[in-house]
Formats: C-alpha cells, sequence, structure tokens
C-alpha cells in the first residue's frame, strides 16, 4: 500500500494543472451540495418549527358520530337517503384511562387534556368569538410553552383566571387584572380574570385562543368531568403519523398527525426535499465524470510509465491501487476545500445574510459529505484503473 | 542444468491466433544462458529479437515450447508468478531509458525494490547510492529525469535494472539513441557489471561493433536461430 500511494501522490503532484482543475471541481460541486442541503435543511427547519410552535403533533378526539342503521338483509337492494350527523361536542370516554395509557407510550414527549369548544366573549357591548380551552397548565405546557410567548402579566390558569391572545386583548380593550365574561350558550356563563395575555404571532390564534383551568371550562362547555381531545407531542416529529395510528388502533379514538393537518406543508416540504437530491445526485454524478475522464486521460498520458513500472515487478492490483487511491485522494481533498468553503457561505449567510432564519450546520454534514466525495472518487477511477492494470506492458513500452 | 540461468526449449511464438492473420514470429527456439553469459542478440529487423526478448523476459508468454527461468518452468504461471519472478531476477533496459518522470534519479534506482518489498530501508537505499555512484551519478541522486541528459538517463535506468540484483540483464538496444561515445560507456557498465555483479547479460543490438564486444554472438534471422558463435 505504501508504494501505490506513494507513487498515486506523485503522480497527481507530476499533472499539476491536471489535479489543480479537478480539485476545484470537486470542491465546488461539494460546496454546492453542502450549502444547499444545509439551506434546505435549515429552512424547512425554520417551517416546522413555526407551524409546530401552535399546535400538538397529534391530537386525539372522539370518533365521529355515525348513524347507525340495521344491515339489510341479504339479496335486497338498499336504496339509502342519509342525513349526516351533526358532531356533537362529546367527551372522550374514560379520558384518564386513555391518558395514562398514553403516558406510557415509547415515543411520546408529553400528553395534555383539553376540554375546548366555541363561545363568546363579552365586555360591554363588544362581542368576539372565540375558543374556549381547558387545560391542565402543567401538562399543556409541554405541549405548547405558552408561558415564553407571554407579553403582558402571567400564565396562570387557576380557578377564575383565564389567559388571552394579545389580538383579542386589544380588541376588548382588555389589561391583564380586568375582567372578562364569557358565554358558551344556552345559559351557562362565567365572568374570569385576565391572568395573562400571550402572543404566538398567528393573528388568527392570538385572536381567539382563551386558556381557562380545565374545570371552568368543563363547567362552560357542560361537559362535567369530560374532555374533548387530547394532545400529544412525539420526540420523532417525522414518526408523527405512524405514533398517530398506533394510538387510533391502541384506544378506538380518532388520532390525526400535524403530517396529516398540514398534508400540503408535508407536499411541499417533501418535493423540496426531492429536488435538493436530484440537484444534488446531478452534481455528484458530474463530480464522478470529471473524475474519470481526469484520470482516463492520465492513464492514456502514462501508458509507458504504466508499462515500465509493471516490467519491473508492479502487479497489477498494485496498478489498479495506484489509480483508485489516485481518485479517492481527489474526492477526499477536493471535499475537504469544498466543505471548507461551504462552512464558510452558511458562516457568511447566517452573520451577514438576510437573516430570515438561521442555517445550522450539523457535526455529520461535512464528514458525509467528505466520506462520500472520497468513495465516490474510487468509484469513478474504476474504469481507467481497470484499464491501467490491464495494459500489456509490450504494447505500453512501446507506446509513443 | 545446475548454472543455467535461463534454458529455452522448442520456442515459439504466433500472433492472432486461430485468426486467418495468424503468424508466426518465433520458429522454435533452441537456447541456453549460462550464469556468466555475456552475450548480444543480433539480427536485421523484424527477425524476431524483441519478440524473443519480450518473451524472454516474462513480458510474453511463448505460444508454444518451454522457458526455464533459473530452472522453474515459466509457461503456466499466472500474471502475478511471472510479475513477481520478472521482479526479482530479471533487470530490463530498454532503448528509450524509461525513467518515472514523477521520481528523483535515486527513487527510480529503488522503485523495482519499493514495488516488491515498499518502503526502502537502510541498506537498499545504500545499495541504490552505491549503484549510482557506480554509474558516475553520485551526485544527481536527487535530480528528476528531465534534469538528466539521454546518457545520464540510460545509466540511471541501469542501475534500476541490477538493484534487485538480478541473474539476468535484459537490454533492448540500449544504445540505440546515444551517440558513440555514450554508446560505449554504457557498454562498458554491462561488461563491469557482468563481471562484478555475475549476472548474465543479453544484449539486442544491431550495431556489429557492440556485438563484436560482446563474449557470445546469437544470431537471429526470420525467427530462427541461424548462428550462435563463443569467442
Amino acid at each position: 500500500m505504501w508504494i501505490e500511494a506513494n507513487i498515486a501522490l506523485k503522480f497527481l503532484r507530476q499533472g499539476r494543472i491536471q489535479t489543480a482543475l479537478i480539485l476545484v471541481g470537486v470542491a465546488v460541486g461539494v460546496a454546492v451540495i453542502v450549502f444547499v442541503v444545509a439551506l434546505i435543511s435549515g429552512l424547512q427547519g425554520n417551517i416546522i418549527e413555526r407551524t409546530l410552535g401552535t399546535q400538538s403533533h397529534i391530537r386525539v378526539q372522539p370518533p365521529e358520530e355515525v348513524n347507525l342503521r340495521p344491515a339489510a338483509p341479504a339479496g335486497t337492494v338498499e336504496l339509502l337517503n342519509e342525513d349526516k350527523r351533526p358532531q356533537r361536542l362529546r367527551s372522550i370516554n374514560n379520558w384518564l384511562e386513555v391518558q395514562a395509557a398514553l403516558d406510557g407510550l415509547p415515543g411520546l414527549k408529553a400528553v395534555s387534556p383539553m376540554a375546548s369548544g366555541p363561545g363568546f366573549a363579552r365586555r360591554g357591548d363588544v362581542l368576539r368569538s372565540v375558543s374556549l380551552m381547558g387545560i391542565d397548565a402543567a401538562r399543556y405546557e409541554r405541549i405548547i410553552p405558552i408561558r415564553d410567548e407571554i407579553v403582558e402579566g402571567e400564565f396562570r390558569v387557576g380557578a377564575g383566571d383565564a389567559v388571552i391572545g394579545r389580538q383579542l386583548a386589544s380588541e376588548l380593550g382588555l389589561r391583564p387584572g380586568n375582567k372578562l365574561r364569557l358565554e358558551a350558550g344556552q345559559g351557562r356563563d362565567a365572568i374570569v380574570n385576565i391572568a395573562g395575555i400571550f402572543e404566538l404571532g398567528v393573528r388568527e390564534l392570538d385572536a381567539r385562543f382563551v386558556y381557562l383551568d380545565l374545570t371552568q371550562a368543563q363547567a362552560l362547555l357542560g361537559l362535567p368531568g369530560g374532555v374533548t381531545q387530547i394532545d400529544v407531542t412525539v420526540l420523532d416529529i417525522f414518526a408523527a403519523d405512524a405514533s398517530a395510528m398506533r394510538i387510533a388502533r391502541l384506544t378506538g379514538l380518532k388520532a390525526e398527525s400535524w403530517m396529516e393537518t398540514n398534508a400540503q406543508l408535508m407536499n411541499a416540504l417533501s418535493s423540496q426535499s426531492i429536488s435538493t437530491n436530484i440537484i444534488s445526485l446531478m452534481v455528484a454524478l458530474s463530480v464522478a465524470f470529471g473524475i474519470a475522464s481526469v484520470l482516463a486521460v492520465s492513464v492514456t498520458q502514462r501508458t509507458r510509465e504504466i508499462g515500465i513500472l509493471r516490467a519491473i515487478g508492479t502487479t497489477r492490483r498494485q496498478m489498479l491501487g495506484v489509480f483508485l487511491l489516485q481518485g479517492g485522494l481527489v474526492g477526499l481533498v477536493g471535499s475537504a476545500i469544498g466543505g471548507f468553503a461551504a462552512y464558510a457561505l452558511v458562516w457568511l449567510f447566517n452573520t451577514v445574510g438576510p437573516g430570515l432564519f438561521y442555517i445550522p450546520i450539523g457535526p455529520v454534514l461535512i464528514p458525509a459529505s467528505m466520506a462520500l466525495a472520497t468513495v465516490t472518487g474510487v468509484l469513478s477511477a474504476m474504469a481507467p484503473a481497470w484499464r491501467a492494470s490491464r495494459l500489456d506492458p509490450v504494447v505500453a513500452i512501446r507506446y509513443v | 542444468m545446475s548454472d543455467g540461468v535461463l534454458r529455452l526449449q522448442g520456442l515459439r511464438k504466433s500472433y492472432n491466433v486461430g485468426l486467418p492473420t495468424e503468424v508466426e514470429v518465433l520458429h522454435g527456439i533452441d537456447l541456453k544462458v549460462g550464469r556468466h553469459d555475456f552475450a548480444a542478440l543480433s539480427g536485421p529487423s523484424g527477425s524476431g529479437k524483441s519478440t524473443l526478448l519480450n518473451v524472454i523476459g516474462l513480458l510474453d508468454s511463448p505460444t508454444q515450447g518451454e522457458l526455464f527461468l533459473l530452472d522453474r518452468p515459466t509457461r503456466a504461471m499466472g500474471d502475478d508468478e511471472r510479475t513477481a519472478l520478472r521482479g526479482s531476477s530479471i533487470g530490463f533496459v530498454f532503448q528509450f531509458h524509461h525513467l518515472i518522470q514523477a521520481f528523483t534519479a535515486l527513487e527510480n534506482v529503488l522503485m523495482p525494490l519499493m514495488v516488491t518489498r515498499g518502503k526502502p530501508d537502510a541498506e537498499a537505499t545504500e545499495r541504490a547510492r552505491a549503484l549510482l555512484t557506480a554509474v558516475g551519478l553520485e551526485s544527481f541522486a536527487g535530480k528528476k529525469p528531465n534534469e538528466l541528459s539521454g546518457g545520464q538517463q540510460q545509466r540511471v535506468a541501469i542501475a534500476r535494472a541490477l538493484i534487485t540484483r538480478p541473474a539476468l540483464l535484459l537490454a533492448d538496444e540500449p544504445t540505440g539513441n546515444l551517440d558513440t561515445h555514450t554508446a560505449a560507456e554504457t557498454f562498458a557498465l554491462f561488461r563491469r557489471f557482468n563481471e562484478e555483479f555475475g549476472c548474465a547479460v543479453l544484449v539486442v543490438t544491431h550495431d556489429p561493433r557492440l556485438s563484436d564486444s560482446c563474449d557470445r554472438t546469437i544470431n537471429l534471422v526470420d525467427g530462427v536461430i541461424v548462428s550462435d558463435r563463443v569467442k
């Protein structure tokens, strides 16, 4: 191996301009791949974070109510004109047991029950429609860290306390400490104290969400002791739909993952990933062909030297090794330069760029690209190396 | 069989075997070369000299017959075995010196050892320096081939051919593109190494002055040995 490496290095150093050109080629290719991959994963991470910042990964709800009808006797034709049932606000049966079961499932990070339904917020003669959300504060915070989004007052949903969004607060002219009347229809209403005001950054949510104590919401919505949904977050967000299916099978409830509720977003993300992969593949292919053609030229240029090396005792395997090593070395060194360039580009983007989002470079990306480029270099060198090893020394020595 | 380096028995070589254009270049060669022989192989162009030299040098294999190198039959050997035997027991000097341009003179001399044994030890390097000194190039050890004259390159090639202490030194028109003076010097080196190291030398040449100064002259015409004279 020593002599193969030695000859490979000397050959590369001797063909200085060729070597420099192909190194630049490999470096540019690797830099493009690393930068694009980092950029796209940064972008996707940012989008996902924004999307999931205000919703749980999986929402578990009671199954939809359907009309039950007797089965038609065999051999009859059935004509059906069916009105779908309206979906009442219903509690999850035995939700405490369901919650306990979910707490024990692997792969889940947090489980939080919620009693939620529609209502009105009234101050004086101003009326706004809102979402009443009764939560177990400690559990809910592990789903959405609402405490971090408080802009006024504090996050406290004890008895008689409510936390509302900034939009609603400004529409109703509310500050922490003010009173607010909540109505849930059918004569159920309550006066609550505004404990805090949050801002999630999504206008719709900031205008509608009213966080209450679970018991108070249950009373308002006419669901004593019940919850309408259980929110779940998972450890691996891309495994959310698998976890949702598991929960649905386990509990017989309806479990929807964020991937289903944001199907379009998922579609966009995966198209983006596919196009990134295609770009990377194309760039890698052109780099591979570049390496192969430079080495093919080198084999032709060195035909006589290959012949003489064979004559003085170099085996075919050694000859093969000399050129495979050249391919690998070009891949390794070129990708190291390219990785460094990409790192610099990302740093530049993060420090003086538009600042829309931050591009992280994981500790694996550059070493992995270098390993891949080295393997690609060796693979690209296979055809030229094979030709070099199969040259007939008699013919090669006389080659002019 | 005792002191033979090389023995050829009914050796034939054809090209394009099995094709309508099949042509036999060597028609049954019988030849013995002893350990201390200093022989010239001469003949007109197209007589098969180079083909014979390639077959003897294990660069090419005979179509028929057998070739014994150091009493080992070689025809049935695979490429790796032939390469190993070639590397250890034959030294080559070609007409166009053929040094590896990327390496220094010293590294070129060491190359046959490096490809067979890996990184050279102090003893090998010392031997290479001694050989460079013997060919009068001790001060050129660190020079690249393109910094040397044609004659100097040829002398480096001779030193390279001898580094493995081969039993047989093969030279194909070694003085073909050297001027008369340099040619004579080069030939003197062959003579000296033949005597000092006791390696058999077989030189292909059609320069009558050179073949005359050999101990033995083998004359090849149309693929047949027509005369084999020992002085």
